[in-house]
């Protein structure tokens, strides 16, 4: 293990260290959990354009199969995630908080929810814009969060190149476990979409990012990995938000990605762990993403642990087997630090969740907003080295433009660090949502 | 969902936040600053004493007092008054009049901090805008010291402690006389740096054998004061270090150019005079920007 400390741990300034609550459910394997009586497939759970739905109300349709294409290239296709019959397209809660159009199926019980579609495919014949395109059929997003279609990402915009490829093993919110189990139990899957992704950007180096204290996955990926791999794990600092783009490139390559800008700028791409697991899994056989690990956990579940789920399943389903604790709760999809409440037993699993967590009553009571004093713990938390404190005071007299102007307001991608630190309790990244809304939306009316 | 009793509560991200509070702060700093309270009862005795209390109440008094006129709730719980009371009583001579420490007391709050808007809007640390008040107004009193450990100290006040408002402090220089230790010049190590030219050595500052305001003598507590809140990560440790450091080197400078007119910039390190850095250690969380 001793082996696998590269010397010293690689890290970024600032940046804090949550209660990491990855014990209850660090070891537990990944099951699989029933198929659900009916699942609500949004057309827009990834970045960009909503898919185009090509079934009808009453249509049968079979585990596997496409129920909506791609709309453009920046869009992806969705696939059935359980043999049914359609019911109906109709408006459903997300776990972003929209109404959005969804594809509803009800299963058919007795159904053996068999995989019939997709064929062989030969990868290796493939040329890259075959693969991106290949990639984009397999309907994969960025499955750390951010759903941002991932062949979009093999192609690097006009005169940039990537010349190494970033796999995000991080994992930095507290409490989620997937990616950990994934690297655990699927090392080769992970190296399979590797090289994959590798041929389509034809870079040289490839890193996989894991936090230190996820030492049992970089254990179970060194296994596999052989020479010929051309690939390193690299163990970085327990920290949050490592697992955040920008922090992993400044990490793991000491390059800093432009304000505004993407990875591509300093030859990076970052690929989260799990996209690449299942693009090394679907892309050989031509199959869509119908299926994810999410981890469940929080004080307010009974069995805690990591789950293989039917993508479009309700909230409800999941939390029907893994038990609820009776009373008032906060049910987050994703992480504590970034993820958001739900507010409906019908919120469908979306290719971007992490993990259900739910915290009981009283665990997170949030006191009243203070004036601000003066200390500075949110300048040393911010990892981009903005200045909350002053950003917040800003955003109290609402002058939007001169958060925007002179205080990089558009390069804060809201991790939460500050509201954390915060001993007066001020809502500062919650305000800083608020202000890059209005400022889009003043935007938006102004073109 | 009717099977479903559980209610979802609504809440934006982060869910977790650091146990911190403005509170939590706030009672570590007055932590860090009972040793250096503690050492002053002991080496100046009631007069000492009874400044930190008239201080530290008039400031609560006037802090409850703003809140309740502005018909806030009040911010007395978060214990920011209670610093800046202690804070500028430490910065105060031990036999300073009371009545004039109230005074000062109540300017430092409604001047430096009610005024402003309250904790938090202060543009500068409201026991410095007392200190400065007091130091413009009473001259004399201000740069009035009496002797460390004198052997009454727990039995009687400094008479100047007593006054009565807008009277002349008793005969300060009878007591002195009939109080001091032999030879005792009264004379703080700053003073008698600048006008005798004579050095106090360093263990005299570190062990705070000196006399002084009523808080900077004992450097090793001072500096146990800062250590304390360095560890507990309450105080970032560049803000002392700069202060500290800055006046180690300007003076080393004028040290090098002439040893003989200048002290050595070990003296300076120590917090040797009210016009150093002594209370403002604690303090420095205030000017974190």
């Amino acid at each position: 293990m001793l082996t696998l400390l590269n010397g010293w741990r690689k890290g970024f300034s600032h940046g804090l260290h949550p209660p990491e609550h990855k014990e209850l459910t660090a070891d537990k394997a990944v099951i699989r959990l029933p198929f659900p009586d009916v699942v609500y497939v949004p057309l827009s759970q990834h970045t960009g354009a909503p898919a185009t739905a090509i079934v009808r109300p009453g249509q049968e349709v079979v585990r596997g199969e496409p129920i909506a294409t791609s709309a453009g290239f920046v869009s992806v296709p969705m696939h059935a995630p359980i043999t049914g019959r359609v019911r109906e397209i109709a408006d459903i809660p997300t776990p972003r908080g929209q109404l959005v159009p969804s594809v509803i199926i009800e299963g058919y019980p007795s159904a053996d929810q068999a995989i019939l579609y997709g064929a062989p495919q030969d990868i290796d014949a493939m040329t890259p814009d075959e693969l991106i395109a290949a990639v984009q059929e397999t309907g994969v997003v960025g499955l750390g969060g951010a759903a941002f279609p991932t062949h979009v990402k093999l192609k690097p915009p006009e005169g940039k190149s990537v010349d190494t490829i970033i796999v995000n093993g991080c994992e930095c919110e507290p409490y989620l476990t997937t990616d950990h189990r994934l690297m655990v139990e699927q090392p080769e899957a992970v190296l399979k979409g590797l090289a994959v992704i590798r041929k389509a950007l034809d870079a040289e180096r490839a890193i996989i990012g894991i936090e230190a204290n996820k030492a049992e996955a970089a254990e179970a990926l060194n296994k596999v990995i052989q020479a010929a791999d051309r690939v390193e794990v690299c163990v970085v600092e327990t920290k949050y938000p490592q697992g955040a783009e920008k922090m992993l490139i400044k990490s793991l390559l000491n390059r800093e990605v432009p304000a505004g800008g993407l990875p591509a700028d300093v030859g990076a791409a970052v690929f989260n762990v799990a996209t690449l697991a299942q693009i090394g899994e679907l892309l050989p056989k031509n199959q869509g993403l119908i299926e994810r690990i999410i981890t469940v956990t929080g004080d307010g579940i009974e069995k805690p642990g990591n789950y293989l789920v039917a993508l479009g399943s309700p909230i409800r389903h999941v939390l029907d087997y893994v038990g609820l604790k009776k009373g008032k709760s906060r049910v987050i999809f994703g992480g504590p630090m970034m993820g958001a409440t739900i507010a409906s037993w019908d919120t469908p699993i979306t290719k971007g969740v992490s993990g259900i967590l739910v915290l009981s009553r009283g665990e997170e009571e949030s006191a009243a907003a203070r004036p601000c004093i003066k200390c500075g713990a949110c300048l040393q938390a911010c990892p981009i080295h903005l200045n909350p404190c002053f950003l917040g005071q800003l955003a109290r007299v609402r002058e939007y433009e001169r958060m925007v102007d002179s205080f990089h307001l558009m390069d804060c991608f809201e991790c939460g660090c500050c509201t954390y630190v915060c001993p007066a309790n001020i809502p500062l990244v919650q305000q800083f949502r608020v202000s890059k809304q209005i400022i889009r939306e003043q935007k938006a009316a102004a073109s | 969902m009717s099977k479903n009793v559980h209610l979802l509560e609504l809440q934006t991200s982060p869910h977790l936040h650091k146990t911190s509070s403005v509170e939590h702060l706030m009672r570590q700093v007055i932590y860090a600053l009972m040793p250096v309270c503690l050492f002053s009862v002991w080496q100046f005795g009631l007069s000492a004493l009874a400044l930190l209390l008239t201080c530290t109440i008039v400031c609560m008094a006037t802090e409850h007092f703003f809140c309740y006129m502005a018909k806030k709730p009040s911010t007395l719980p978060d214990g920011s008054a209670i610093i800046t009371g202690l804070l500028l009583a430490l910065t105060l001579p031990p036999g300073f009049p009371l009545w004039i420490a109230a005074l000062g007391a109540f300017i430092a709050i409604a001047l430096g901090k009610a005024l402003f808007g309250g904790i938090g809007f202060n543009v500068f640390n409201p026991a410095l805008v007392g200190r400065a008040f007091l130091q413009a107004s009473f001259t004399g009193s201000i740069t009035t010291w009496t002797p460390a450990f004198s052997p009454n100290r727990f039995a009687e006040f400094v008479p100047s402690s007593l006054a009565l408002p807008f009277c002349k402090p008793g005969a300060i220089d009878t007591w002195l006389a009939s109080a001091s230790v032999d030879g005792f010049s009264g004379a703080t190590p700053l003073a008698l740096q600048k006008f005798d030219h004579v050095s106090t050595s360093i263990g005299q500052l570190l062990l705070g054998t000196t006399a002084g305001s009523t808080g900077e003598s004992c450097a090793l507590i001072l500096m146990a004061g800062g250590a304390y809140l360095i560890i507990r990560k309450i105080m970032d440790w560049r803000i002392p270090a700069a202060v500290l450091g800055s006046a180690f080197v300007v003076s080393g400078v004028f040290y090098l150019i002439d040893s003989s007119a200048y002290p050595s910039p070990f003296f300076i390190l120590f917090p040797a005079d009210s016009c150093s850095v002594p209370s403002s250690w604690p303090a420095t969380w205030w000017v974190r920007p």
